[in-house]
Order: C-alpha cells, then structure tokens, then sequence
C-alpha cells in the first residue's frame, strides 16, 4: 500500500446538534422571518444542512428596534468591565464549543477542518478575549478620555470566514458600547446561528447583538435603515461602492473591507523553502477565498525557474476532498456562483496568453471543486493579474529590481495586503516603506491577531478592524449620533459624554 | 586558516567548481539560501498535524519498527547487556511472531564483536529482513581526539563486523569556520570504513545538531557532510539536548531532497535522541513522505536512533490488535 494515500481521518458529526429550521436571532430569541426561506447546503457535497429564515424590511426594522432599545435601557449604560465580563464569557463558550463550531463552520463552508479547526475558531475566541479587554480602558483608544458608543451598528459579513468575520465585527462593537445587527452572507449562516445560541447561553441582554439572514435584499435594507449610526462591511468591492453610496450624506459611520489582489514578493536571497510554504499559504490557504491572498507571485526573475519547479512538487502534495477529513489542505470552493467566476477567470488568464497548469488531483464527483492552478508567463496587462479570482488560483510575474518589484506591486487598484521574502531585514524595511498595502508581512503570510490592525487603501476600503483602531472605528470623541435617554445613575465611564447631554 | 591538504572527493569538486578548501567551501555553504526559523517550525508542526488511523496507522507502527537502530551506549554496558538487546532487536514482540525486526543494533566500538556474535544467522542487510551491526566511532561523542584515533576507532569497529559506523563531525572546526578539516575528516573516516575486500562499511555522519544552535549551520553541515560522501546524514549523539527535533529533521530532508533533484543520488536521514513516543514517530514518518518521498521509508535510507521508542510502538501495535492498552509488564525489557 502507499503510506501517503492516508487512511480516512474524517472528524465526527456527532457532535453536532442541528435543528431542521432556523429563525432570525431578534431581541434575544428566535423567530420566523417574513421572506421566503432559503435552504443552506454543504458545497462539498450539495446535501441540504437547514433551511434558514429570511428577514424582510419588517423583520430588519424589529432587529434595529431591539438593537436600539437595548442599546437605551442596558448595554450603554452598563459599566465598561461589565460589558468585558459578557465577552469574556462569549470568548470562554466559543473555546468550550469549539469543536463543535468548527465541524459546523466547514460543513456549511467547505473549508478544510484543519483550518476551522486551527485557524478561524481560535481566532475567533482570541477576537473576544482581545476586545473583552478593551471595555474598560476606553479612555486609551486615541481618542481621548471618555469617548463616545456610537449607537446600533448594522454589520454585513462575506462567507470566506463567516465566524471569524462576525468576531471581527462584534467584538470591538460591543466592548464599545454599540448594539448590533449582524447578516452573515446567505452561502454561510450557520456559525452565526450558532453563535446566536452562545449568545442566549451567555445570558447577554436581549437585543445586544442581533442575527438576522437571508441574501442582498436584507443586507441592503440593513444597512440603509434610518436608525442605524455604524455600518461595518466586509465583501466585494462593487457591493462596498454601493454601500458607501448608499450612506453616502448621512451621519453613519462606515468601515468597509472590500477585495485585494496582493502582491506577494520574493526575492532571491529569500529562505527558499519557507518562502514557498508562505506562497501555498498565501494563495491556497481557504482555497484562496481571502481578500488579502497573495495572488500575485512577483519572482526576481534569476530564480523563476527554481521557484516555479519546487512550488509545483510542493502543490503535487496537497489533499484535495473531504473538508471534514483532517488531512484535507484543499477544501469545497464555496457556492457554484464561485466556482463559474474562477472557471471564467481561468479561461481568460488562458486566452490571454498565460501558461497554465494545474495540480493533479481526483475531483470529488459532487459538491463544488477547483484544483490548485497556477499560471505563468502572467504579464500585469492580463486580467488574471489584475483582477480579484477570489480562488486557489496564482499568477506568476517576473521582476530584476527592488524597485521594479515595488511598481508593479502597487500597480492594482487594491491594497489590502503584500508579502516580502529576503534574508535583507533592511531590504524588506526598505520595500514595506514603498508599498501602498494595509497590511504587510515578511517572510510569513496569512498570519492575523487581534492586537493587530487589518484593513486597505484604495479599493481595498477603508477603516481598520483590530488592536486599538478596530475599537477606535467603533468609537466618538464626539457626541453619539443619538444619544442615550436617561442620564446615567451608577456613573458608566465610557458614555458620560453621551448619557449627560 | 588551518592549511589542511585536502582530499578532493567525487561529489564536491564539480559543485564547488575547484578543490574542497576552507575557502571554496564557505563561498559555496554560505551561498545556500537561508533558513527561516519561524516559517521551518511552522511547516513542521502542520506536518505534525496530520491524522494517521487505522490501516495508515498499523502499516506506519509496523514500519518504524523496522527502520529502528536499537541502540545502548552506556558506560556501562556489558556483553551482557548487549546479547539482551540483541534478543530484543531479534524478536520485539514474543507474544506475536508477525511483529517485524528492527533494522539494527547500534553499540561501541568494543561491543562490535559481541553483538555480532550474538546476532549469529540474524546478522545481515536490513533491507532482506535481517539485522544490521551499527557501531558509533571517531571518539563519540565529542569527537575531541587527534584524527588518527578517529581513524583507528573507526578501523577497529569495521574489523570486528560493523555494517554502520556512525562518526561525529568536529563541531568545534565546524563553528570555527575550518569547514575544509571536517571535510577532509569525513573524507578520512570515510576510507577507513573500507574493509579487506574492498566493500565499505555505510558511513552515518552525526551533525550534532543541538551544538551547531542554528538552522543556518544544521543546512551547512547537512550540505557539508554529503559533499563529503555521507551515506546518512544523522542529527544527534543522543548525548546533547535537544536531540533530534522535527524541524531540524525536515530541514536535513529538504537538503537531501535538493540534492537527490541535483545528483540522483539518494542520502538518508536518521533523527537520533528523544523520540520515545509512537505518535511522535509517526510524524517522523509523515514528514519524510511528505517531503522526500515514501520511497524513502526503507531502512537504507531512514533510520530512528532511539531505545525506549521501541516498548512504546509494541504498545500501540498490541492496543491496535486487541482495542485496549495494556500495561509496561506486557512488553519486554532488554
């Protein structure tokens, strides 16, 4: 027998506890939206998990009422360590049910268990546990002493990492201050649902955070309610745009995490094998679907050649199937929708000239696939280089010199992210300084942690989420845009401005 | 600069492109692409992440048994107690006669003769399901002693049957820069492994990997010791901490990877000190397939330098057969 054709290692779905139907989380409870409901599937198998509820311009309204109600009567006038201590509490459940968590998280998404397992629920319990810390130390948010919640956050949320995004965007609101109204994508609700039980099982107020589902139409009658002060938003950029049109006169504060297309640089005297670790990590990590994948291989030319031999023996090794079994590195993309966009965009990169090539690997007969695929010969004039894939799909450009490498690294209306391989710490200071990315990182790739903030320039978005400006963006030095209705009794620090106006 | 006369050797002279001289080694060893540690320690903890079970799991502990050098370099070992881990190596497993031998015994340059003996009809070529005679050698473990001793060390352990000799480099030429004495030394050893008829006993070189402190160095000498003709290249005596660790070991496979894609010739890798348990084994296993290839799994090529590894892997074969664990008393002790 062959070793490496690992026996089946598949993590249990027992532990699971799913119901048939799920609600929309309003006001601390359960209930039936009054849209069409919508079946949610597993993409790696196209076997239906629950059917989920959609909310309705109605169904939003009570979810913004809820929000605002317990943002008046509770949640603004709640000491800041008051507001920590529900978040640590969130953060302890999130680790106590974290298997369960991830089991569900790449059932419903198609991700791989390892990385559910290892990368997005840990994260997400990090996320909590960072921003439970913050409450009570508002005053040291940069925006001087006392600053302001805004009021009830409306917060639309991508499949790529449907509980990680919610962490990023929950977390700092409520260690703010904010009430919230959350839609995950309609592709993934299900770990929002989850969570909306870790919610209950963590006695939050009614109303504190609110979960409701369903596709675009929901997500836009969200974001332009009247009684909404924050928009947070993470996804596509033509959504994004629409977005900022849309609250575009009005007093809501927005932060948008839109699409990337990042350069990813390696230079000659980079530690070679490491380097083409953080290059499969950088483009094949959640099958490519991250906004800040280093889709753009920029290779100094003297050693394409190499670079490009050693990461097609490397993407021979990777696991392409079952996202539950746990030697699986390649999981399910998401949604069929996805898979026809990374076709399209694979045709093209062709017919445009680029050398194509493609892991072998045994495509699963159901469910959604694309194998690890590379392209070289990638001039910056094709589409491939230039456009978002949002797949497992690399473009190999060529550079000779520093400063050609930092040209065409910037030459994208993105910029979310860059990577930089050099043994030269003064060389990758020197090219970090030049390029216009939010987030930039040197011999590794992929890595993220609370304390550190993440967002972009350009089309890339703007506002950062995490460390102190992710709390900052939820916070005023001002007045909040609608202030709270009683004046605080029991002195809560964080919203005097607001409760004594 | 010491002045050593250098003994060109096949493999070095064309990729360093003119004799094996401190100078040209360093230019050439110096020129390798560094080591990120972070980024190395992180791929070999995803590797060790991999869930091997059931038919995967039972061919792996199977396996590991076979590519163990069981090894005693006590002070005080004995003849005695070198027949007692010749039965064990022999026969791990009383209770099952299916359970397969390991590769080979590993002892002093004294205990040779005894294990030899001792071994009888079982003594022979692993790769045929019998068992080899290592014998570690070149003043192990410091290696401190004048070349000559190194030579007859090694010239005495082949004379009294050793299959396997495994030499120390000299760490402290190494760090100092003298990378053309260690060479030259390997090259020495090398020769002094030949036997009468002209065969030569496999040379395993022991980089010490817990004196060399970096990763930089563990890839200069894994480079150094196979220009120099290293049949094996091995991480530790077992006498230093840390001993063999995965990172280290998958950085020594990537170098033999490199140079089997260079030369076609296959180097093989033997993690030597502190691997005790079967879980910790496999992940051995994992990162070798993985990285080199499974071809790599025979005892030519992979070896585990390790005693108690040995009970731990019975243990596990014994749970898979019979669904429970049963106690340290249910497997022998050499």
């Amino acid at each position: 027998m062959s070793f490496l054709e690992y026996a089946p290692a598949p993590e249990s779905q027992a532990i699971l506890n799913l119901r048939s139907e799920y609600g929309l989380f309003i006001d601390g409870e359960f209930r039936e939206g009054h849209g069409t409901p919508f079946a949610s599937i597993s993409p790696a198998t196209e076997k239906h998990i629950a059917t989920i509820s959609t909310a309705d311009a109605a169904d939003v309204d009570a979810a913004v009422a809820a929000a605002r109600r317990a943002y008046d009567r509770t949640w603004s006038r709640m000491s800041g360590a008051d507001r920590g201590k529900y978040l640590f509490r969130i953060a302890r459940l999130v680790q106590e049910r974290s298997r369960e968590l991830a089991v569900a998280e790449s059932l419903d998404n198609g991700k791989p268990i390892k990385e559910s397992r290892d990368v997005d629920v840990p994260l997400v319990a990090a996320w909590f546990f960072y921003y439970a810390g913050w409450a009570d130390k508002l005053d040291h948010a940069g925006l001087g002493a006392n600053p302001a919640s805004l009021g009830v956050a409306a917060q639309v949320i991508p499949w790529n990492f449907p509980l990680l995004m919610l962490a990023w965007k929950i977390a700092p609101a409520l260690a703010a201050g904010n009430t919230v109204v959350l839609k995950p994508a309609e592709t993934t609700s299900l770990t929002a649902l989850l969570f909306a039980e870790i919610v209950q099982q963590a006695d939050l107020p009614p109303g504190v955070v609110n979960i409701i589902t369903g596709a675009g139409a929901t997500g836009v009658a969200l974001v332009g309610h009247d009684d909404v002060n924050a928009v947070a938003f993470t996804g596509s950029t033509p959504v994004g745009r629409a977005i900022a049109k849309s609250v575009a006169g009005t007093n809501k504060k927005v932060t948008l995490e839109l699409g990337g297309k990042a350069a990813n640089i390696v230079f000659d005297d980079a530690p070679i094998d490491q380097a083409i670790e953080g290059i499969v990590n950088g483009i094949f990590f959640n099958q490519g679907h991250v906004c800040c994948a280093g889709s753009r291989l920029l290779v100094q030319e003297s050693i394409h050649g190499e670079v490009v031999d050693r990461l097609k023996a490397r993407l021979s090794t990777l696991r392409l199937g079952d996202p539950l079994d746990k030697n699986t590195d390649i999981g399910a993309i998401n949604s069929s929708a996805q898979l026809d966009r990374i076709r399209a965009l694979s045709d093209i990169g062709e017919a445009e000239g680029a050398e194509r090539w493609t892991a072998e690997c045994t495509i699963p007969e159901n469910g959604f696939w694309f194998a690890p695929t590379i392209f070289t010969n990638v001039s910056t004039s094709h589409r491939i280089a230039q456009e978002e894939v949002f797949g497992p799909v690399l473009s190999v450009l060529t550079f000779r010199t520093p400063a050609e490498a930092i040209a065409k690294a910037n030459n994208t209306p993105f910029g979310l992210s860059a990577g930089i391989w050099s043994d030269k710490g003064s060389r990758i200071l020197a090219v970090a300084d030049k390029l216009r990315a939010g987030v930039i990182w040197a011999n590794t790739f992929n890595r993220f942690d609370p304390a550190s903030p993440f967002g972009g320039y350009k089309e890339s978005g703007y506002g950062r989420e995490g460390g102190r400006h992710g709390i900052a963006s939820y916070l005023t030095s001002g007045t909040p845009a609608r202030p709270a209705v009683a004046a605080a009794v029991t002195k809560p620090k964080t919203v005097t401005k607001g409760a004594t106006k | 600069m010491t002045g050593t006369q250098i003994v060109p050797g096949e493999r070095a002279i064309a990729l360093l492109g003119g004799e094996a001289n401190d100078a040209n080694l360093r230019r050439y060893l110096h020129g390798i692409p560094g080591v990120d540690a972070v980024g190395l320690e992180q791929r070999a903890a995803g590797l060790g992440t991999r869930s091997i079970k059931t038919t995967s799991k039972a061919w792996a502990l199977d396996r590991i048994i076979g590519l163990i050098d069981l090894t005693t370099l006590e002070g005080a070992d004995t003849p005695g107690k070198v027949r007692s881990l010749v039965a064990k190596a022999v026969t791990p497993d009383p209770a099952d006669p299916g359970c397969p031998r390991v590769a080979a015994v590993c002892v002093y340059g004294d205990m040779v003769g005894h294990a030899v003996q001792a071994l009888g009809s079982a003594h022979g070529d692993p790769d045929q399901g019998k068992i080899a005679v290592a014998a570690v050698a070149t003043a192990f473990p410091s290696g401190r002693a004048s070349r000559s001793i190194k030579l007859e060390d090694t010239a005495d352990a082949v004379a009294a049957g050793a299959d396997e000799i495994d030499m120390v480099i000299d760490r402290g030429a190494f760090l100092a820069g003298r990378y053309g004495q260690v060479y030259d030394e390997i090259i020495a050893v090398k020769e002094a492994c030949r036997r009468a008829d002209g065969t030569s006993a496999h040379l395993k070189i022991i980089l010490e990997t817990g004196e060399l402190n970096t990763y930089d160095n563990v890839r200069r000498a894994s480079w150094l010791g196979i220009l120099a003709g290293g049949d094996f290249i091995k991480t530790s005596t077992g006498k230093v901490a840390p001993a063999a660790t995965l990172p280290v070991t998958l950085l020594m496979l990537e170098v033999v990877r490199d140079w089997h894609r260079l030369s076609g010739e296959k180097v093989g890798v033997k993690p030597a000190g502190g691997i005790r348990a079967s879980k910790d084994a496999i992940k051995y296993l994992v990162t070798v397939a993985e990285t080199v290839g499974e071809e790599w799994l025979t005892p030519h090529l992979f070896r585990f330098g390790a005693s108690s590894l040995l009970n731990d892997v019975l243990m596990q074969r014994q749970k898979m057969t019979t669904g429970h664990y049963a106690g340290p008393d249910y497997v022998t002790i050499d």
